[in-house]
């Protein structure tokens, strides 16, 4: 079995060329404060997605495995504020905190191994807060309020990691490398077994799968995800402090994926770049300060009128549109 | 550590648990009943504060109106929550039954609008009601002297609030219905129940109870922005430790909770959420129904 038919080949093809060829048409603004931005948020929403669409676990956990890998390479970062004891070179740190962030996924995964559904959403809402909590109250790791500033990165070719296209074509990268993860990791026997959970769980472990263990290894696969965008937000933001994965950075990523559509994972990367859009734009749209109202506007009307997304809205327009051309083919989804 | 350090801070904790109560049974009720995870939970508790503050605010300016100034405040609050759980059940929530993943993300949305609009209407200047006479200024207690009065009521109220749910649901018409819906929605409404107005009375009971919590804690502390998320934590905690739709577990696990907390930051300031967390963890771990919990719903 492939990983995608033909023709999801072929698009996919003609959307990373595009998206490689950007550098040379785009501002630089554009470049990393519009794609570059959905990119990495776009790479934590993934891993909720993914979660969703395979596992069927909504997950409110991930930005805050995010928040712990940006944690783990901000305080070994060589030139963090407040410099820290235990500075090693970017290059171990990096790794180092995508395996925290696997491991705590894999941590998330066993605490709520017996939940499902609404009590997993609780569940992990819970733990992300009470993890940005305790990362604004101790002052010891974590430097508090304040958080842990200039984290930049390494220097790639000799230029600095937050350089403009250094920065795009390593989001692009990573992005295209994980989405395509994930899409191959859901046709091993692994991600059929995860599928199988999700359908009817009593029957995959009356087929002798150990469905424990397939839950924990999904969550820390998804930390493992979330872990990688985490480190390149932490970059971007050239820090990190418990506001950015609180309660509010929580919603704002269940909000990119809900949006682009939980059913497919490029629903997240679609999801990300829209509400990148709004973000930035909200103050020609709407009120500046009001930017939250418009936000949970859009949000609340993409889940009373379309709960699976623009993907879903997408398909069933293309699924009308399709039968009005009498099978003309129309694109596929 | 002295013994009446000891009391202290566990009656810091009790009265802490007090308030958790009020908010999370009124959590646990919706939860209960309709099996909708109320996100918006914390929202309900800010504009029961900002509205019942609003009234008081100008009531407190004059001389006349000052004396009742707070228990219109009060009345205000829940009445604000109320009002706003009903629409909410009305208009997003009623023809969505079932589908609880939608209603949280629905939920979701509202409080992000709700918190926003309240900042847009009233600021983000922190607030704090002035307790009536009756209850201000401290009460002697034996062993350690004196105690805030207002905290003392609020236990009481707590329990006033506890024994008052558990006769509802216990000894009314409509707690029988309540507690039927909880069994079999179905079966309720084939008996001729009319089980929508069911929900829409208890989603106005338990928006209530959160507009109550809210004016009560902006009474004993400042409110100030960022405690719609907190109270939704602290219901979330305190439900799925002492078990969904129970109002004893509810209990429960708010003393838990409250407890802990206090005596968390008393104890290590800085890591005292963990030994919070720490507690939701070992529960799930032995009881992911939370400890009153029912299993096989």
């Amino acid at each position: 079995m492939s990983l995608m038919s033909r023709s999801h080949w072929t698009l996919t093809a003609l959307v990373l060329a595009i998206l490689v060829s950007m550098p040379l048409l785009l501002p630089d603004f554009w470049l990393s404060g519009i794609l570059g931005r959905s990119l990495i948020y776009g790479i934590v929403a993934l891993s909720i997605t993914f979660l969703a669409s395979y596992g069927g676990f909504i997950s409110l956990a991930q930005t805050m495995l995010a928040g712990i890998a940006g944690y783990t390479v901000a305080i070994l970062a060589p030139t963090a504020i407040p410099a820290s004891q235990s500075a090693v070179s970017y290059w171990l740190a990096m790794p180092l905190a995508v395996l925290a962030a696997t491991l705590a996924g894999a941590v998330v995964g066993l605490i709520a191994i017996r939940t499902r559904d609404i009590y997993l959403l609780m569940i992990t809402l819970a733990l992300a807060v009470g993890f940005s909590l305790f990362a604004q109250s101790n002052i010891d790791w974590f430097n508090g309020y304040e958080g842990i500033r200039n984290v930049v990165g390494p220097e790639l070719f000799g230029q600095p990691f937050r350089a403009h296209t250094v920065f795009y074509y390593v989001s692009l990268t990573l992005a295209a490398l994980l989405y395509l993860m994930v899409l191959y990791v859901v046709r091993t026997p692994f991600g059929l077994v995860l599928q199988g959970i999700r359908d009817n769980p009593r029957r995959v472990a009356a087929l002798g799968f150990d469905v424990a263990v397939h839950r924990i290894a999904a969550f820390a696969m998804a930390g493992f995800i979330a872990g990688c965008g985490g480190v390149l937000i932490t970059f971007y933001n050239i820090g990190i402090t418990p506001g950015s994965i609180g309660m509010t950075a929580t919603v704002n990523v269940l909000v990119m994926s809900v949006i682009g559509g939980l059913g497919h994972p490029v629903g997240a990367f679609i999801g990300a770049v829209i509400f990148t859009l709004i973000d930035t734009f909200a103050a020609t749209i709407y009120d500046r300060d009001r930017f939250n109202t418009l936000i949970g506007l859009v949000f609340l009307g993409i889940v009373v009128a379309s709960p699976d997304g623009v993907l879903g809205l997408g398909k069933r327009l293309a699924g009308r549109g399709k039968r009005k051309d009498a099978g003309d083919g129309g694109t596929p989804h | 550590m002295s013994l009446q350090f000891m009391i202290t801070v566990t009656l810091n904790g009790l009265t802490l648990a007090a308030l958790y109560f009020i908010v999370a049974s009124g959590f646990s009720l919706i939860f209960g009943l309709m099996r909708t995870v109320n996100m918006a939970h914390g929202s309900l508790y800010m504009i029961g504060a900002y509205v019942g503050f609003a009234v008081f605010d100008s009531l407190y300016a004059s001389n006349a109106t000052a004396g009742y100034a707070w228990y219109a405040g009060l009345l205000a609050g829940v009445a604000a929550a109320a009002v706003a759980g009903v629409v909410m059940q009305v208009v997003f929530l009623g023809w969505m039954q079932g589908q609880e993943l939608r209603q949280a993300l629905v939920t979701i949305g509202l409080s992000i609008i709700i918190a926003d609009q309240l900042l847009a209407h009233f600021g983000g200047n922190p607030f704090q009601f002035f307790a009536p006479d009756a209850l201000f200024g401290p009460t002697p207690v034996p062993v350690i002297g004196r105690y805030s009065t207002f905290r003392l009521f609020q236990i009481g109220l707590a329990l006033a609030v506890g024994v008052g749910l558990w006769l509802l649901l216990n000894k009314t018409r409509l707690g029988i219905m309540v507690r039927a819906g909880v069994d079999d929605r179905q079966m309720l409404a084939a008996c001729g129940v009319n089980v929508p107005l069911i929900a829409v009375a208890t989603f106005a009971l338990g928006a209530g109870l959160a507009g109550l919590g809210g004016v009560i804690g902006a009474t004993a502390q400042p409110v100030a922005l960022g405690v719609d998320v907190k109270f939704l934590l602290t219901s979330l905690v305190v439900v799925i430790v002492g078990g969904m739709g129970s109002i004893g577990g509810t209990a429960i696990g708010a003393i838990l909770i409250g407890v802990a907390e206090q005596w968390g930051q008393a104890l290590f300031p800085t890591y005292s959420v963990i030994l919070t967390f720490a507690i939701m963890v070992a529960v799930l771990a032995v009881r992911p129904q939370g400890l009153l919990g029912r299993t096989g719903r």
